[in-house]
């Protein structure tokens, strides 16, 4: 499924928003998460989950093409720890 | 942040009342609540894929006792940033 998709869905369920409103307010929200994170905080939506930054260290690796060794800089990426109605949901009836 | 946080945030960027933000967002978690609970998974473009994955049974250990038992097949969602979420917060 895709973000279109999903608007679609959430544009059915609430009343007085077009599919067009509801567009900007998810892109927003996905906008904001990402904003947070992008300041070093994290996001806690109980039930679904929780985005936070984890570091990665340094690290050598190889250009594929050249096999020259190059140095990767240790750097923070994005990661999602599932919740723990969405975990036992996913998991139902299954 | 919090969920109400998100709303506030909905607020103060497009001026969408309190009361109005808080049902946004909580529509948005619990449409995408049901629709990975169907075993599918959601692609936000620009955001990431959560992704509805299937694990097969293993054997497994109870760390405690160390008594080996059987971890069951499930299913599990995992989350796979997009290439532009990854460069946002690659230096922070």
């Amino acid at each position: 499924m895709t973000k279109s998709v999903l608007i679609e869905k959430i544009a059915e369920k609430v009343e007085g928003l077009s599919k067009k409103q509801t567009e900007v307010v998810v892109e927003t929200l996905f906008d904001s998460i990402k904003e947070a994170l992008a300041k070093g905080g994290k996001v806690e939506i109980r039930g679904f989950g929780n985005f936070k930054l984890r570091s990665r260290n340094a690290r050598k690796a190889r250009n594929p093409k050249t096999g020259d060794a190059v140095d990767v800089p240790p750097k923070k990426v994005p990661y999602f720890k599932v919740g723990k109605e969405l975990r036992e949901m996913v998991n139902r009836d299954f | 942040m919090t969920k109400a946080d998100l709303a506030d945030r909905l607020y103060e960027k497009i001026g969408l009342p309190k009361k109005e933000a808080t049902a946004m967002v909580e529509t948005l978690f619990e449409s995408m609540k049901s629709i990975l609970a169907e075993g599918e998974s959601i692609k936000i473009t620009g955001f990431g894929t959560f992704l509805v994955r299937k694990k097969s049974s293993r054997k497994g250990r109870n760390p405690k006792t160390g008594d080996e038992l059987e971890i069951e097949q499930r299913r599990v969602v995992t989350f796979k940033p997009s290439l532009q979420f990854k460069a946002l917060v690659e230096k922070v």
